[in-house]
């Protein structure tokens, strides 16, 4: 079924500081573009007084400084600019990374869970994974979590019922169609499927996250020993972190 | 050199400034000062900048030796400090020596008090702040509260000659009382007629489980129309989720950056601001302003930030 998007975008004030712009209720693609190109049109017309954009699955969220402008002076500048995209060819300004994941074994607890939910082999679940290019939809839950979409459905698989207290730093998930990856250690109830040895996050660094809201993300899958030579060379900083097409 | 050394750490003390601003978008929070208002006034009763790294103390206070002649100021919650187990006084200018101890007695009235010291706290910063994000496990000092044996060091600035008070008109005073305006949405939609009521009608209670990442609240129930979760949008300080069991959740600094529960309503900038005062049992009740009238007391309020140094007066 598809996914519905609004006719028009709806505009919902955020408190005295932000306002929503909502392109539909549900996750979908279609959606998830309009965000990500009104993000960029936004950015491109560098409104006064806008501070902060926060791309969502559906929502841009714009936060803004009061001083310097108001909701109704944002609704219409930000209107102007959405009536304008062209919604036929929408853009999205990504890039692609190609994520190692040795999945399986300690690293992917839940594989055999998932492959046994849906009659399959292990090998299969790998290969319906790692086979297609995901959407970065948005990145939330904690410092660097890309949210990805959307798994086959062959492999689309509901969430823990007791989220697990700890899931390592580098751990793939599946929750329903989305996938991601817990750039840190955190609490979680994705069903862990492998892991990769990439740190996806770091506030060293400029910009501090991997991946972006609309990059393209596509999964390689790799042995336990692949994972060890490239944790080193990730240690060390000698990994190439983005495979740029 | 570092100008002091941690005796005691209190119950959680952590360095923070305004805050990170403009990563929400990579899942980084805000973080920052739970109280601005009270945060950037300890900073200009130092003649610091608006945004230097102070200490923000949680219901318990630290105890610290001075390592180095300084002048300090406490703000925020009254914390009763003590220099060498005298009386300090809180909102002014303080002078301390090499050798004093500097400790304080529980906050009352409020929940999170601020140090400021002259030139401001040295510690790295990561994506503009010097903030502590505890759970993020970086900022302020190796990303944690302070810890016994922890040194902290200030930038070099010249001694004051002028001593600094606020006047006692603008000294907040805070009680177990809140009251947190609020503009309505965007998820509003999502609640019955019933529901939008309940929550205005109503006091609601800070529970325990209450810390830089939110509030949750408790009181009557908030009636969903059908769903309780919504496609996960973003988050901001001052929104008001709720879950399925109609218990509303006050989001603060350290918080999420996006969340699937559906928020009734936003509390204004000034009112969250005061709620980081608010602590495990004390109240909160929501009162609906219109956009135009949250326009005007957030201006109010920032404005009155704005002009805050020029408002102080030489102390006695």
């Amino acid at each position: 079924m598809k996914a519905e998007v609004y006719k028009s975008a709806r505009y919902l004030p955020f408190g005295d500081n932000a306002l929503l712009v909502e392109f539909g209720d549900a996750i979908s693609l279609e959606a998830n573009s309009l965000v990500l190109a009104l993000n960029e049109a936004i950015l491109k017309a560098d409104i006064a007084g806008v501070e902060e954009l926060v791309p969502t699955y559906r929502s841009l969220l714009v936060r803004y400084n009061p001083l310097k402008t108001s909701y109704e002076q944002l609704v219409f500048c930000i209107k102007d600019i959405e009536e304008t995209l062209d919604k036929a060819t929408l853009e999205i300004d990504g890039k692609k990374i190609t994520i190692p994941v040795a999945y399986g074994g300690d690293y992917g607890p839940d594989l055999s869970y998932v492959a046994e939910c849906h009659g399959l082999s292990e090998e299969q679940v790998v290969k319906l994974h790692s086979r297609r290019e995901y959407r970065v939809y948005m990145i939330g839950f904690v410092a660097g979590f890309p949210y990805l979409g959307e798994v086959p459905d062959e492999i689309a698989t509901p969430r823990l019922e007791t989220p697990r207290l700890k899931v390592p730093a580098g751990s793939v998930g599946i929750a329903e169609k989305q996938t991601g990856i817990y750039p840190c250690e955190a609490p979680g109830g994705w069903r862990i499927i492998g892991r990769t040895p990439i740190k996806l996050f770091n506030p060293l660094q400029q910009p501090p996250a991997l991946i972006k809201s609309g990059d393209t993300v596509k999964f390689k899958s790799i042995s336990k020993r692949e994972f060890k030579i490239i944790e080193n060379a990730v240690l060390k900083g000698e990994y190439p972190l983005l495979s740029k097409e | 050199m570092a100008t002091f050394r941690v005796i005691n750490p209190g119950l959680f003390t952590t360095v923070q400034d305004l805050g990170r601003l403009g990563y929400l978008k990579y899942g980084v929070p805000i973080s920052g000062a739970m109280d601005t208002f009270s945060f950037i006034a300890a900073n200009l009763l130092v003649a610091n900048d608006p945004n230097d790294a102070c200490l923000e103390i949680t219901l318990i206070g630290p105890e610290m030796q001075v390592l180095a002649k300084t002048q300090i100021a406490i703000t925020g919650g009254v914390a009763s400090p003590k220099i060498n187990g005298q009386n300090a006084q809180m909102w002014e200018t303080l002078d301390v020596e090499e050798g004093d101890v500097i400790s304080f007695g529980k906050i009352y009235g409020g929940c999170r008090s601020y140090l400021s010291v002259r030139g401001g706290i040295n510690t790295p910063l990561l994506l503009g702040s010097r903030s502590a994000y505890v759970r993020g496990m970086f900022g302020g000092i190796n990303g944690r509260q302070l810890k016994a044996g922890d040194m902290i060091e200030a930038f070099a600035k010249p001694v004051l000659k002028t001593r600094l008070s606020m006047p006692t008109e603008l000294v907040p005073k805070f009680t177990n009382q809140f009251t947190a305006h609020v503009v309505l949405g965007p998820q509003d939609d999502m609640f019955t007629e019933k529901g939008v009521q309940t929550f205005f009608s109503n006091p609601y209670k800070v529970s325990f489980e209450a810390d830089r990442m939110g509030y949750r609240l408790e009181g009557p129930v908030i009636e969903h129309k059908t769903k309780a979760d919504i496609v996960s949008d973003a988050l901001l300080p001052g929104a008001v989720q709720v879950p399925k069991n109609g218990q509303p959740i006050l989001i603060m600094r350290d918080a999420q950056t996006t969340g699937g529960y559906p928020k009734i309503a936003v509390v204004i900038s000034p009112d969250v601001s005061l709620l980081g005062q608010a602590k495990p049992n004390d109240i909160v009740e929501f009162s609906k302003i219109t956009l135009k009238q949250a326009r005007e007391k957030s201006c109010e309020y920032f404005k009155l930030l704005k002009n805050l140094r020029g408002m102080l007066v030489k102390s006695k």
